[in-house]
């Protein structure tokens, strides 16, 4: 089976039931994209599926096909996106666990909607769970990125 | 950290130290959750530290300083690293931080072991990191004056060079030649009034690794030949494996191993998804022996508790008759307040990753007990604590649940290494985390309070029901004539009942199945609760204002007053809202600090609704402030989770929730505004990953109150 993750092509011999999660983490070594309850309850697990965010522990790997797949690996070479920047400014992160996948689904968000209200922004990360309680710099975060992205 | 960086005298401590640390757990006292009383009371005069125990300054300038305790959010990684920078005199933009190994070097200040808890970090390291920086930076400062023959006081320190008239050197430079030189006798630490650092609010050092994936936590940890391992554990606590038929969990494609542990079966394979499958397939073979916890329940045990609060129970303080004196007074209030056994629901579920040879145990997982851990886990492989190496990984949050005197999940994944003879990862599935135990307690508190002719209180009588977290573990030696502090702090040194002549504060220690443990903010995650809405009680009985109620109760308690005042005025308290909303008002000392909060609330339909939060913190000398007002924030987000939604119960013996669609946890949509202010203070620093909890939910109780007359009782407050 062929999977396209952050630009490069893999070539991975696992049941196509198995979930894109463990074929990110445990096959593919790209251990940012987190586990955090399996069932699309938490969001640690967010990437982006042809752009669009996508709960991977959920996603059988044989539902990508071969739309590219970006983890947070791949987001920007760097940390240089405008969300990465955004989030080292507001100072968000504490244990940083639930952060790549706040962060995926964030950069989606903009893509879809670059200027998002706080309505827009709670909508979209509504399922993104935080039990350090960053959620108030994750708002103040994704307005700054916007504003950067504006420039 | 590679073996070749650490320099030969180091190694050799390191391993005497170890050696040397064998066995410290056994009836061990903890002080983690009033340490600071008993710091206040004074100690001896620790011996200067080692500084090549916690600081590495590589020939390019780079200092690593190393971390006696555990970042699991709360910002440890960059406080600790200011507070030796302060000193030191380095390039801020060139600290690196790490995870210290477990060794006797990285002891808690207040107690031979390695450990984060008690919203201790900050505090008990503020003179230990800070020596460390200026023993280096004496060293530093000797081997340029040496090299250049000038005297040390004609050097000065700037931005990590050494300067004297126009010679200039690098620390990178001079760290070879420093290390080398003997260590002063004593040091001199930077006045206050000349700090540039400390008290400076500073971003986190571990953000750009958090923002792009590059963080290791203990789920991240892979190397060659890593298996990975799903337990299927217990269905009820105390249940035992009878039999099991592994056949179809080894038919599944990437199992390996398929072992019996103490805890359950564990299935290893390549990787997680075989595991998972494995583990599905063999759950229906295990025939359990359920034992006698198969019919527990938490409806009857909040029945059973209701009863047990009616009766005396073990004196955990008091004084003078509060019996006649409430028989005496003019007014009696009589409350039951109560609240549910609670999952501290870390985002990163539990896991560890042993690596086992007949001589050598290496484990990588985030721990908040390093020290504890490598004993127990030496033990269960059959080798000296110094044997086994622990690598702390960044933790996913830990509140408490990775600090656990039983080491239950780093013992568990040694039990399957050497039951498999593979190197594991175990990983936990969030409904594993959540189902396995080690809980906040259940509690109930009975209340009955006297009032005088003034309205204020003259006699209370308060009631206790609460597991005791420290029962049968190492730490038992903390229970003192029956009383665990753990169950009351909060209710017997409230400053409340401090100003009363006649109160009395009792326990009982209920025995359950169920394992508990603290749970970030520990005993304050209930007695605040009823504190807090007790005194609005009085208040509302007495018909005053909720503030000015307790600033004439408080007006002997500065630092209460302070915050209280503080609070109130930010959120103009008094001022008016918008039609369908009120505001209630806590206050609350713990962990050495002091925070006050108003909660902004309404009501829709039967949910309630915090849009603001206004807390403020005398936590001392403020080391950085912000990283305080983070965890202030996260604090209120913790206890607000718990005021609103999380709750855990058990039907004939089984945990009904697993995961966050059962066990609510507040979410983005719910997040109020959250305003921080900070005492200004040069008392000594407190505690601040804790403090912010308590307070969160009786704010919020006490401003539906005021909104509804409704006075919820009970956690997570609910209004149908």
């Amino acid at each position: 089976m062929k999977l396209t993750v952050n630009g490069k092509t893999y070539e991975v011999d696992i049941p196509d039931s198995m979930p894109l999660l463990w074929v990110l983490r445990d096959v593919l070594g790209l251990t940012g994209t987190k586990f955090g309850c399996g069932v699309a309850q938490c969001g640690a697990c967010t990437v982006h599926l042809d752009g669009q965010a996508v709960r991977s522990c959920i996603t059988p790997v044989r539902a990508v096909g071969s739309r590219p797949v970006t983890t947070i690996e791949g987001l920007s070479a760097d940390g240089s996106h405008p969300v990465q920047r955004a989030w080292t400014e507001v100072d968000v992160v504490q244990c940083g666990f639930c952060q790549p996948g706040q962060v995926m689904a964030a950069a989606a968000l903009l893509r879809q909607k670059p200027r998002p209200t706080d309505a827009d922004i709670d909508a979209a990360l509504e399922g993104n769970l935080c039990r350090c309680g960053t959620y108030q710099r994750v708002r103040a975060a994704v307005h700054r990125a916007a504003r950067m992205m504006e420039r | 950290m590679s073996p070749e960086s650490l320099d030969i005298g180091r190694r050799d401590f390191l391993m005497t130290g170890a050696a040397a640390a064998a066995g410290l757990i056994v009836g061990f006292h903890i002080p983690a959750t009033d340490a600071f009383a008993r710091q206040a009371a004074g100690g001896p005069p620790a011996a200067l530290p080692d500084p090549n125990a916690f600081l590495r300054i590589a020939p390019d300038g780079s200092v690593t300083i190393l971390l006696a305790h555990s970042e699991m959010g709360q910002g440890v990684w960059t406080g600790l690293a200011m507070l030796l920078a302060e000193e030191l005199g380095c390039d801020w933009g060139k600290v690196r931080v790490e995870h210290a190994p477990a060794a006797p070097a990285y002891f808690h200040t207040l107690m031979p072991m390695q450990m984060t808890g008690g919203s201790t970090s900050t505090w008990s390291e503020f003179d230990r990191y800070r020596q460390v920086g200026a023993l280096a930076r004496e060293l530093l400062v000797r081997a340029a004056a040496a090299e250049w023959g000038v005297a040390s006081a004609q050097c000065r320190v700037e931005n990590g060079t050494i300067i004297a008239g126009d010679r200039r050197a690098t620390f990178g430079a001079l760290a070879e030649k420093a290390r080398a030189l003997p260590a002063p006798a004593e040091v001199q630490l930077t006045d206050r009034s000349a700090w540039t650092r400390i008290g400076k609010p500073t971003k986190r050092l571990d953000s750009p690794e958090k923002v792009t994936g590059r963080a290791l936590f203990g789920q991240d940890v892979r190397f060659d030949g890593l298996k990975v391992a799903l337990v299927q554990r217990a269905p009820v606590f105390g249940a035992k494996v009878v039999s099991f038929n592994d056949a179809a969990a080894r038919k599944v494609p990437g199992v390996r191993a398929v072992v019996q542990v103490p805890s359950g079966v564990a299935v290893v394979a390549d990787h997680f998804y075989a595991a998972r499958e494995g583990r599905l397939a063999l759950a229906p073979t295990i025939k359990w022996d359920l034992g006698a916890s198969g019919s527990l329940d938490t409806e009857a045990l909040r029945v059973q508790y209701r009863e047990l609060a009616q009766r005396p129970g073990a004196k955990a303080g008091g004084k003078g008759d509060a019996a006649a004196a409430l028989a005496k007074s003019s007014r009696r209030l009589v409350a039951e307040y109560e609240g549910p056994f609670l999952a501290h629901a870390a985002m990163e579920p539990l896991n560890c990753t042993v690596r086992l040879t007949a001589s050598a145990c290496e484990i990588w997982t985030g721990t908040q007990f390093q020290t504890g851990d490598q004993a127990a886990a030496a033990q269960v492989a059959g080798l000296k604590p110094e044997q086994v190496s622990v690598h702390t990984m960044f933790l996913g949050g830990g509140f408490g649940r990775r600090a656990n005197p039983a080491s239950d999940f780093v013992t568990e994944a040694v039990h399957v290494a050497k039951a498999s003879g593979l190197p594991v990862k175990v990983i936990w599935t969030r409904e594993d985390d959540m189902r396995g135990g080690y809980y906040r307690p259940q509690f109930f508190h009975h209340v009955q309070v006297g009032l005088g002719d003034d309205g204020l209180p003259m006699a209370w009588r308060h009631t206790v029901v609460c597991q005791s977290l420290s029962k049968g573990t190492p730490f038992e030696s903390e229970i003192q004539n029956g009383i665990d502090p753990a169950s009351v702090e909060g209710t017997v040194d409230s400053p409340y009942l401090a100003g009363l002549d006649h109160h009395l504060v009792e326990l009982h220690t209920p025995e359950s199945p169920v394992t508990v443990l603290w749970m970030r903010s520990v005993g304050h995650t209930h007695t605040a609760f009823v504190m807090e809405s007790m005194i609005d009680e009085l208040a509302h009985a007495a018909k005053a204002d909720p503030l000015d109620y307790r600033r004439r109760l408080l007006a002997k308690q500065p630092r209460h007053l302070g915050v209280l005042n503080l609070a109130a005025e930010k959120a103009g308290w008094g001022t008016p809202l918008a039609a369908g909303r009120a505001r209630g008002l806590a206050v609350h000392a713990s962990f050495g600090s002091f925070v006050a909060t108003v909660a902004e609330v309404s009501v829709q339909g039967a949910a309630i609704r915090v849009h603001r939060m206004v807390t403020a913190i005398d936590c001392g000398v403020c080391v950085n402030p912000a990283g305080v007002e983070a965890q202030m924030e996260g604090g209120a987000v913790y206890g607000l989770s718990a005021a609103l939604h999380s709750e855990l119960a058990l039907r004939q013996g089984r945990v009904q929730q697993g995961t966050f669609n059962e066990y609510g946890v507040l979410r983005l949509s719910e997040m109020p505004r959250v305003e921080v202010f900070i005492v200004p203070s040069t008392e000594k620093p407190g505690g601040v990953g804790e403090p912010g909890v308590p307070t969160a939910a009786p704010a919020v109780a006490n401003a539906v109150f005021a909104l509804t007359g409704k006075r919820l009782r009970r956690l997570p407050l609910r209004l149908i």
